[in-house]
């Protein structure tokens, strides 16, 4: 088994906490994984992507190659563009739809709608609505997270497990928050 | 068996501590930070009160290393690196003199500049000082090397350099550590006191010394096993990798790996005898460097009249940049993988100033003060501060290394340019900023510093800043007339007030100081997120 990901967006966006959530899965399920950033300098209000590896056997490269990520993970509609080069034929393109607009060029939402839908396996989902009605404004990234846990090779329930254990130290009411942003996500690829 | 999910920078850190290391020296740096900031976070690290503190720079931290060496200590220091050029003359120096307790020096390399101002290969570093150098090829040879290079640091009474980049300090993989850490070693001085002297006639002696043991380094085992050469039925090819080159070799040839000679190279000075093992063993050879093509440039010589030799100087692999997997596989003439195009709607998202940033305050009075001037006398430096050379500011136009903004200005100064301005962050200005401010001082160059003082090392994540509430008082000692150090606070309500005093002090003609101070806003949001939960 292997599994590529690219998980991306805009600095201060957090990805971060989606890399944490599937980096603890991965070691739950005693995968062999490697995941690399880019800190510093991409890190102010520039873009920010993160590569994921996971397999069940030894990983070389702590870059994907191109053509060969089987998904991209992306909490802004744009920068999920920017990383087609990497995505296989056969993989999946999951987006939320809420544009982060901080350069004076942004080009009109429609356009890059447009663009994404191209591609064959996609899903855009608004991902800040969902997780408002979840219960915080801020669980975004585990809505898209949850959208996306269909096609990332790990069980639900490890990823579930994951959530408890990052966010424990903020108490249960945050656990609980998240959980359902991750379970609402999944459903709206579900229907 | 312990197995941790580690970043490069972390498993070196935590090899570190569980070597038995008492001192942790470092100026932070992308993408060599993360070392400090994991052992200031560690418990056992606390517990056993290592030295965590950062230092002012690089060189400071190299020879505070090299004292705690002398007393017998193991020692870590660690920086970017362009870092080790501002530490080099400690660095090199500490060769000749050798060290007690173990000392290594983690130089972390940033080809493709992903945020740096060059792409140096700090293992000339290494060739140059006559030190050795492990390369990792992976996260978990970062951390078993630091055990190797701390015990042939002692062996050989040797620093010792951990060469990493980028990739390897920036990712996570699983880290299988050892059970039970080494004790810390006790105070114990050399036995020779005049060791650390190094007056020509014992320098002399030492260097000889150091040439005769860096020749019998190469057959050391610590560095021979991590020097491996796996030979091949086809021969016509023959492969050496250099550090992470491996991975990428690897992600290309992986099941078919038996088919092609590999020499994979972690650790120098590199074994000779190797490369001459494998070169006679097949008609032509292909070299992978992560960095410069130091190892190729051996292997042709001066007339490179000898075998076929592809790698970045003959064009097989790009001159600069760093690896990736399709380079590599081009390289090695197999089809590169290729996924879709970027739609051209994408558009480029640069780094820029934060939501209520007082740098961008400080650049909006700024540009309005100089503008009678005309454009070309706004020197700067090395932090945040630097994105004032994009749209919308277009305001600076130098960004060399760090300090160079005080300085240059002193140079266009006495050249005739009037007005000559530096504007210097306030971690920049404690790192190599002061000294050039006392040049100014003693040849009253008509110049005007302006201190971006957002009280912290924004660039790098907001690290504790040396002169924290202190820099009016430190340029006050070094001698600036406290008539002209001038404390402003970028803020939009204040702007008319700034740009007054910015063009009464351009205008005046000796060193005038403008400290333009707020907290950074991001230090500041930490700040209240950790007074929240403290209360
Ligand atoms: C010799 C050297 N060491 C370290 C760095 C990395 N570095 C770049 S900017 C910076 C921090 C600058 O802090 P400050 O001057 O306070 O400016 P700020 O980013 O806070 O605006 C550092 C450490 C470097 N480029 N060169």
């Amino acid at each position: 088994m292997k599994n590529d990901i690219i998980l991306c967006g805009v600095g201060g966006q957090g990805i971060l906490s989606i890399a944490a959530v599937i980096g603890l899965a991965a070691v739950e399920n005693r995968l062999f994984l490697k995941q690399s950033e880019v800190h510093g300098m991409s890190q102010r209000g520039g873009d920010v992507q993160s590569h994921f590896r996971l397999s069940d056997n030894h990983v070389y490269s702590d870059i994907i190659p191109y053509g060969q990520a089987d998904l991209i993970i992306s909490v802004e509609p744009m920068e999920s563009l920017r990383y087609l080069p990497w995505l296989s034929k056969k993989g999946w393109l999951v987006t939320n739809s809420n544009p982060f607009n901080n350069i004076p060029d942004y080009p009109p939402l429609d356009e890059i709608l447009t663009e994404i839908r191209k591609i064959k396996n996609n899903i855009i989902l608004d991902a800040d609505a969902t997780a408002k009605e979840a219960g915080s404004v801020r669980a975004g990234n585990i809505v898209i997270l949850g959208a996306a846990s269909p096609f990332i090779e790990m069980s639900f329930s490890s990823l579930e497990n994951a959530i408890r254990k990052l966010f424990t130290r903020k108490g249960e009411e945050i656990v609980e928050v998240n959980l359902k942003a991750l379970r609402a996500g999944k459903s709206f690829v579900n229907q | 068996m312990k197995n941790r999910l580690l970043l490069g920078d972390e498993a070196i850190a935590q090899a570190a501590i569980d070597a038995g290391l008492s001192g942790m020296y470092a100026y932070p740096g992308t993408p060599s930070t993360e070392i400090m900031e994991y052992i200031q976070l560690s418990g056992v690290a606390a517990g056993r009160n290592i030295h965590r503190e950062w230092s002012a720079n690089e060189k400071t931290a190299m020879e505070a290393a090299l004292g705690m060496s002398y007393a017998g200590k193991r020692a870590m220091v660690a920086m970017k690196h362009v870092g080790l050029n501002v530490a080099a003359d400690g660095f090199i120096n500490a060769a000749i003199t050798g060290v007690n307790g173990g000392l290594i020096v983690v130089s972390a390399d940033d080809p493709s500049m992903h945020s740096s101002q060059n792409e140096q290969d700090s293992r000339f570093y290494g060739k140059f000082a006559l030190v050795p150098c492990f390369e990792p090829s992976d996260q978990q040879e970062a951390y078993d090397m630091v055990f190797d290079a701390f015990e042939l640091s002692e062996k050989y009474k040797t620093p010792v350099l951990l060469r990493i980049t980028t990739r390897l300090a920036h990712s996570r993989a699983g880290i299988i550590m050892k059970e039970h850490p080494e004790p810390e070693k006790k105070l114990k001085l050399p036995s020779d006191p005049l060791q650390f002297v190094l007056l020509p006639a014992i320098a002399r002696k030492k260097y000889k010394a150091l040439l005769t043991s860096y020749e019998s380094l190469k057959y050391d085992a610590r560095i021979s096993k991590y020097n491996s050469f796996n030979d091949a039925k086809k021969r016509d090819i023959g492969i050496i990798t250099c550090g992470i080159a491996y991975n990428y070799l690897m992600e290309n040839i992986g099941s078919s790996s038996k088919n092609y000679p590999v020499l994979k190279i972690t650790a120098y000075p590199f074994p000779t005898d190797l490369i001459r093992d494998i070169t006679a063993r097949c008609s032509e050879i292909l070299i992978l460097e992560e960095g410069y093509p130091i190892i190729e440039e051996s292997l042709r010589g001066f007339l490179d009249d000898g075998k076929k030799i592809h790698g970045r100087l003959n064009g097989a692999v790009p001159r600069d940049g760093e690896l990736n997997p399709a380079l590599v596989a081009k390289a090695l003439g197999m089809q590169v993988s290729t996924g879709g195009k970027v739609p051209v709607v994408v558009r480029n998202r640069p780094p820029s100033f934060c939501k209520g940033c007082g740098h961008a305050d400080m650049f909006t009075a700024l540009l309005e003060a100089v503008k009678p001037y005309g454009p070309g006398h706004v020197f700067s430096d090395i932090g945040c501060y630097t994105l004032g050379a994009l749209p919308p500011y277009n305001a600076i136009i130098s960004c060399v290394d760090m300090g160079a903004s005080i300085t240059m200005a002193i140079g266009a100064a006495d050249a005739g340019l009037f007005p000559s301005i530096a504007v210097i962050g306030d971690s920049t200005f404690t790192h190599s900023g002061m000294t050039g401010l006392l040049d100014a001082v003693t040849n009253n160059s008509p110049i005007t510093i302006i201190i971006s003082d957002n009280s912290t090392t924004g660039m790098t994540g907001g690290q504790k800043s040396k002169a924290t509430g202190r820099i009016e008082q430190i340029c006050a000692g070094i001698g600036v007339e406290r008539e002209h150090i001038k404390v402003i606070v970028p803020l939009r309500k204040n702007h008319e007030e700034n740009v007054c005093i910015l063009k009464e002090e351009f205008e005046y003609k000796g060193v005038s100081i403008v400290i333009a101070s707020r907290e950074c806003i991001q230090t500041a949001i930490r700040r209240k997120k950790a007074e929240a939960s403290n209360e």
